[in-house]
């Protein structure tokens, strides 16, 4: 590590690594600078200028956000003069401001009334008349109130730098000067707010949230986020048993900031009126309400007699619920209902990796891993719109650290802006695990005989900027070739000159990027679901043939499909992916065979048309809403949504955190609850063991290979489960494999009754 | 959208004059441009022009509203620019430009009723020493006084 | 073409070619001494080239007086990266119309200052930015890059030398905050023309990134002089610490308004007097801006014993500037000055920083109500104190540009804002009309 640098900030002596910032170096000395513009991990502003502070030698004061340290430097932030510039610098701020502050909703948490307090002058000499404009509404999540901005900018740079979006920017100039949306009087974007969170006053607004409360009427819960499996954390406000608002205010969990639409905002389906509230049992072939104590002892019944009976069972469990939630499943079948016919919809093929990389250490990346690391190559996914955490998290790591990227997918992807290498694949995502795998077996020179003569990769997409582009959807320069490094920039587009010249041949393409990928120090692999069995083997061999370290992340959908996994919802595996050795049933194979009882925990595998056909068996299903499977049902079971329990989920990249319940579910209970009843009636509970989350954890760290996890590391943020390679290997059913590439707006079941999702304008435009 | 062959020729020689990926360079001096001859910054142009450079229409609403030349309204076919900053106001300039108002009947930045002639009331053109002045469009007029302007006046409205 | 007479008190050598028959075409530039200079500084070291500049005391045109051999020597030379030269031709300040007559009587000189700056620093390209108002000084430009690339004075190899050196002209699109080295490059960039935080400076990071020279076009086009004639013979046209002549805008209340080329250290009162004519209508000097319209304000009374130098300037607490002198007769409302000057800088502000935007567009609002004779005696101090609370606080020099007029006028002609107490009209906007009502110190 260089050597530190010895400064003193008001006769204190600090000590900070050469190209800290004062602002950062105070800060981190216990003394606070007061800022607005300055926001961490953006591009300096300099604007607000209430950073000012005194620094001996200088004529003049400084922005300490843009004064880097140096050895020796003196400098003062309480001197009046100093004093006198903020609190001049504020009166100049409230000129225009219209102090509106008892109806604002940042009131309490705005930094312009925090600053007004501590340094601000008493009065306003400010007589003149204040401009007023007004308020209006960018999109249905974002509200824009003009006179109340500061112009420090943080929107437009979260937006631009951040999400790689630059839907917002500022238009006119001098004190006219405004914050504008990309669609002239609305915005079409990522729908993040996350210009609503960074604004520090109250500009920019959440049409979910305001005039809703106040933040300190509401209670504050961390959670993870029930969507996708990047398992971000959501701070949710509640009051009066709702949830008001998400967002991560403490910046705590994988995401720090970050948070798409759907965690700071799609929590609204957990009080959909279609909510199932009560049990419902088929009567006369219709479903009517019951209690739950009917509901149980029917079900608990129908168990113990097909039991009795050696009947045959079939359970689907779910990529949502939590890890205690799959894991008791999966015991109950095996243990109690002698069945190995379970499984769930799996999304990414983690088994097939663990299995191709037996044998190597640590090889799993983490989303921190995505910030770090030197290089990232990115195979099938759009990871801007299905995994939007990973996505910035690697373009904060190109802003930050300059990491190149690579994408090769079947469409234009965000990141072509800044990449490297962007290589277009022609044909469906599959197509990205064949093309690229034929690589590593060096055919090339056989398949490039002719173009369009490859047999695996079929006739390509040539890279270069114009190819593809009048038939691709999105403006027609998008660029196959990534700018490369110089000039790329997470916002705005990309121009064909600005593209640089990559081989005209889609193999020689594919070469190319073997060779700039040979002169990577490292690299994380991210891959999709045009990866399974065999093409990840051959994957893990072209990596290995690179010679430089490289980390995996295979891409899984819903928010603990990795869990799923992991605690075994398949037949093929137990816990920890020990080799079942059992034969069992997948889930088309249950919906098709005549079973007696099936058994349908938070999934909904009917969901697809003509899948309707109900078996003579008997049918529960544990779910929120009544699905097309529930719809099939004999007993429906109301189950807690995320929100409403506590738990575990473990995200993409395999990292556990803790569930936290927000709101108490009305009539609906916990699937671990309702599993844990229907195990008290049918009197096997002490077999499986208490129904209580942390208990089952419990037994989860002992018992589940990777789970060994330090609970300290649990309790308070994320932990990394250790990777599982190595074992026996058994068959891993590739084909059974799907992903739904759900995007930004789309998020299964939950995702249909997300009264937000479904309004956005950016819905309907996306596919 | 479609441009006169000088125009083209004009962008052309624009996006050679910078360094490679520098494309955006060119964009100040193509909206300008482009302005002369399609008269206002239409939504057309702006996706044109953005196309052209390589950024997105929201970056070139940002830049053209930065720069006061630049208008989202067409102007008349002569655009009147009186100079009232300092050194013409010592010679008048302000009295000129309230001349200039009421003899048209229109005020800053509008246009007559015939789309003929637009008025703008601008700063500092770099006329100083020959103040009070004007541009109509691109042309400099100098040592202005209200007869002067209503001799210009007169004779652009009958160039027609 | 020329706008005034000459004046026999001038030192031509900038303007040395001015009214000569077709003085912008490169057959004239080439016959009286042209492009010498660039063969000259081809046959030096970049040092050398560097080391007459800096012995000439040439100090920046462009507003700030920055020694001009000084920051060509920041430029990294040996840096990978390739190096820019942009010519500042934004002319903005209120009061400033001089590098329009350079450029449109004589651009070749400008091209050979530029290219033996590019020899100095080893640049290969160059940008002549102009003001979006002076479009028919793009077309002289671009005629008179043109006619050096058809004569080999810009292009590959040029006469021989060996040196590659390509030039284009870009226009701006109105913004005064352009003139700022750093927002020129933003807007050289294609974008809004705000500043860039410094350090660091363009002589590091500028154009596209890479280290760059930027000068006024005047510094520019004094260049070639300097090479030609050696760097001592320059200095010598001026005062000890500032070198040769500054091409000076007369404007304002003065009987022969016009750019004239005086040396450093010209008498202030036989500027105005001689060079100038004299004030029209027998009125008197009430006050002078000596450099465009950010620079502190002087009244008649300190003009006395003031030469056009920038250590005289400075000793009375202004600057030389831009050389925009603005002469301000004794029927001038001060208070109506000032609220003009204002009015432009908050027309101007790039609206980045908070005490510059919100700053002037208050001044602008209390001045503009107190003029029409809405103000209170409150006023007059909170005029002032805005003005203090602006100085050295902004993000870039555009504060201080209003900042300066506000706290000197307020200063020094308090009793006429006082005088507006009174009530309206303004008491001495009828002096306005020509009709000799008051006449203050006669
Ligand atoms: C607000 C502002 C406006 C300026 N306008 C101009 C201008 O129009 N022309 C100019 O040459 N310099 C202008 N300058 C000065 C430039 O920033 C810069 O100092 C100058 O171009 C450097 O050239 P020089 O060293 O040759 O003077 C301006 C500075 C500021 C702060
Ligand atoms: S909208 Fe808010 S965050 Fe954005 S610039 Fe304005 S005050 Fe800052
Ligand atoms: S935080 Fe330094 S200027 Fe805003």
């Amino acid at each position: 590590m260089a050597d530190l640098v010895k400064l003193t900030i008001d006769g204190k002596p600090v000590q900070a690594p050469p190209g800290t910032l004062v602002i950062d170096a105070a800060k981190t000395a216990g003394m606070e600078i007061p800022a607005f513009c300055y926001y961490e991990g953006l591009t300096l502003q300099a604007a607000c200028r209430m950073c000012l502070v005194e620094v001996e030698k200088m004529p003049k004061l400084m922005t300490a956000c843009t004064l880097p340290v140096a050895e020796g430097m003196v400098v003062r932030t309480e001197t009046p003069e100093v004093a006198a510039a903020r609190k001049y610098m504020l009166e100049f701020l409230l000129t225009n401001h219209p102090l509106d502050c008892p109806v604002c909703d940042k009131g309490g948490e705005c930094e312009l009334q925090d600053m007004t307090f501590r340094y601000g002058v008493g009065e306003s000499r400010y007589t003149e008349e204040k401009v007023h404009t007004p308020e209006k509404q960018y999109s249905p999540v974002v509200f824009f109130d003009a006179p109340r901005c500061i112009l420090c900018y943080r929107c437009v740079r979260i937006c631009n730098e951040g999400l790689g979006v630059g839907a917002l920017g500022v238009v006119y100039r001098g004190v006219g000067s405004e914050i504008a949306p990309n669609k002239g009087d609305h915005l079409e974007c990522d729908e993040c707010g996350a210009c609503i969170d960074i604004c520090p006053v109250g500009a920019l607004t959440s049409g979910i949230y305001r005039y809703k409360t106040r933040p300190w009427e509401m209670t504050h819960v961390a959670t993870i986020c029930a969507h996708c499996a990047d398992g971000c954390r959501t701070t949710l406000g509640t009051r009066n048993n709702q949830i008001i608002r998400g967002n991560n205010r403490d910046r705590s969990g994988v995401n720090g900031e970050f948070l798409c639409i759907k965690g700071r905002y799609a929590f609204d389906f957990y009080d959909h009126p279609e909510r199932l509230q009560a049990p419902l049992m088929r009567v006369d072939g219709k479903l009517e309400e019951v209690s739950w104590a009917r509901a149980l002892e029917a079900v608990a019944q129908k168990f113990n007699g097909t039991l009795a009976a050696g009947g045959s069972f079939g359970v689907i469990g779910s990529n949502h619920t939590t890890n205690e939630e799959n894991y008791y499943l999966q015991k109950f079948a095996r243990e109690v209902l002698k069945t190995n016919n379970i499984d769930h919809h799996r999304t990414g093929d983690v088994a097939a990796l663990l299995d191709a990389l037996s044998g190597k250490e640590a090889a799993l990346a983490t989303a921190a891993d995505l910030y770090q690391r030197k290089a990232i190559l990115i195979l099938g996914a759009d990871l801007a719109l299905e995994h939007p955490l990973l996505s910035f998290q690697a373009r904060a790591n190109y802003r930050h650290h300059q990491a190149h990227l690579y994408a090769v997918t079947p469409g234009p992807v965000r990141e072509d802006k800044y990449s490297v290498v962007s290589i277009r694949v022609g044909g469906p995502a599959a197509k990205v695990g064949g093309d690229l795998g034929v690589i590593p077996g060096r055919d090339v020179g056989a398949v490039t005989t002719g173009p369009g003569a490859a047999p695996v990769g079929g006739p390509g997409v040539v890279p270069n900027p114009n190819a593809g582009a009048p038939s691709a959807p999105g403006p027609r320069w998008a660029p196959v070739t990534g700018p490369g490094i110089a000039t790329g920039d997470p916002s705005g587009f990309c121009h064909p000159h600005n593209v640089e010249a990559g081989p005209g041949d889609y193999f020689a393409a594919l070469e190319h990027l073997r060779e700039r990928l040979k002169a990577e120090p490292e690299l994380v692999i991210v891959f999709d679901d045009s990866f399974k069995g065999q093409d990840i083997k051959r994957l893990v061999e072209y990596a290995d043939s690179l010679g430089i370290p490289v980390k995996y992340i295979c891409l899984v959908d819903y928010s603990n499909s990795r869990g799923a996994l992991d605690m075994a919802l398949t037949p093929e595996f137990l816990p920890g992916y020990q080799p079942s050795g059992q034969p069992g049933m997948r889930v088309d194979e249950m919906l098709a065979a005549k079973l007696d009882v099936l058994w349908v925990v938070g999934a909904n595998p009917c969901k697809a048309p003509g899948a309707g056909d109900r078996g003579p068996g008997f049918v529960v299903v544990q779910d929120m809403f009544l699905t097309e499977t529930a719809k099939l049902a004999d007993v429906v079971l109301p189950a807690a949504c995320a929100y409403e329990k506590n738990g575990t989920v473990t995200n993409v990249t395999g990292e556990v955190q803790r569930l936290k319940c927000a709101v108490g579910a009305m009539g609906a209970k916990p699937d671990l609850e309702i599993m844990g009843f229907i195990a008290r009636e049918m009197g096997v509970a002490a077999a499986l063991g208490p129904w209580l989350p942390d208990l089952v954890l419990e037994e989860i760290r002992a018992t589940v290979r990777g789970y060994d996890v330090p609970a300290p590391a649990l309790a308070f943020g994320a932990a990394q489960t250790r990777p599982v390679n190595g074992r026996p290997s058994s068959e891993t059913r590739p084909e059974l494999v799907r992903s739904e590439h759900n995007g930004l707006f789309d998020s299964g079941t939950l995702g249909r009754y997300s009264r937000v999702l479904n309004s956005v304008l950016e819905k309907r435009l996306s596919r | 959208m479609t441009f006169s062959p000088q125009l083209e020729a004009r962008f052309e020689k624009l996006l050679k004059s910078y360094p490679p990926g520098r494309q955006r360079s060119a964009l100040v001096p193509m909206l300008l441009y482009a302005q002369d001859e399609v008269g206002s910054m239409t939504d057309e142009l702006i996706d044109e022009v953005a196309q052209r450079v390589g950024v997105t229409p929201l970056q070139v609403n940002e830049v053209l509203s930065y720069y006061s030349m630049l208008h989202r309204k067409p102007m008349g076919k002569y655009h009147v620019q009186i100079c009232t900053n300092i050194s013409c106001l010592l010679n008048d300039g302000d009295k000129l430009w309230e001349h200039a108002c009421k003899r048209l009947g229109i005020g800053n930045k509008e246009v007559t009723p015939d789309g003929q002639v637009s008025l703008e009331e601008v700063e500092c053109m770099g006329a100083c020493s020959w103040a009070p002045a004007i541009q109509v469009n691109y042309d400099f007029h100098h040592f202005i006084t209200p007869e002067k302007l209503d001799q210009l006046l007169d004779s652009l409205t009958k160039k027609q | 073409m020329l706008y005034n007479e000459p004046s026999p008190l001038e030192t031509k050598v900038l303007s040395r070619r001015f009214g000569a028959p077709n003085s912008a075409s490169i057959d004239t530039y080439l016959a009286d001494q042209g492009y010498q200079a660039f063969r000259k500084a081809a046959g030096m070291k970049p040092e050398e080239i560097i080391e007459q500049v800096k012995i000439s005391n040439l100090r920046g045109r462009g507003g700030a007086g920055f020694p001009t051999g000084m920051k060509w020597s920041f430029v990294p030379r040996t840096s990978p990266k390739p190096k820019y030269i942009v010519v500042n031709g934004d002319e903005s300040e209120p009061g400033t119309c001089k590098d329009r007559v350079l450029i449109e009587n004589d651009p070749h000189q400008l091209i050979e200052g530029v290219l033996i700056a590019g020899l100095a620093v080893d640049a290969h390209a160059g940008y002549v930015y102009i003001r979006g108002e002076y479009r028919y000084l793009i077309e002289v430009m671009e005629k008179a890059i043109g006619e050096a690339y058809a004569k080999g004075w810009l292009g590959k190899n040029i006469q021989g030398t060996g040196f590659d050196f390509d030039l284009y002209a870009h226009s701006g699109a109105g913004a005064y905050e352009c003139g700022e080295e750093s927002a020129l490059l933003e807007s050289l960039e294609g974008k809004r023309g705000i500043p860039r935080i410094r350090p660091p400076f363009p002589a590091v990071v500028g154009a596209f990134q890479c280290p760059t020279v930027l000068n006024n076009v005047e510094t520019y086009c004094a260049v070639p002089a300097i090479i030609r004639d050696g760097g001592a013979a320059f200095a010598a046209l001026g005062v000890p610490k500032a070198g040769g002549t500054k091409m000076t805008c007369l404007t304002g209340n003065i009987n022969k308004p016009g750019v004239y080329e005086l040396r450093l250290g010209f008498p202030v009162a036989q500027m105005i007097e001689e060079v100038g004519g004299g004030i029209p209508r027998g009125r008197r000097l009430k006050a002078m801006i000596p450099g465009g319209s950010s620079c502190p304000v002087l009244t008649a009374k300190e003009c006395e014993g003031a030469t056009m130098d920038y250590d005289s300037m400075s000793a009375r607490k202004t600057m030389l500037g831009s050389g925009g002198v603005i002469v301000m007769d004794d029927q001038t409302c001060m208070v109506k000055a000032l609220m003009r000057i204002i009015r432009f800088y908050a027309h101007e502000s790039c609206g980045w920083c908070i005490p510059c935007r919100e700053g002037t567009t208050w001044l602008r609002k209390i001045l503009v109500r107190f003029h029409e004779g809405g103000g209170t005696r409150s006023d007059i101090d909170l005029i002032g104190d805005i003005g203090k609370n602006m100085l050295g606080r902004t993000f870039c020099p555009l504060g201080d540009a209003a900042a300066m007029p506000t706290i000197s006028f307020v200063e020094k002609f308090r009793e006429e804002f006082e005088d507006h107490l009174a009530g309206k009209p303004c008491p001495y906007e009828h002096a306005d009309h020509g009709i000799e009502v008051l006449s203050l110190s006669r």
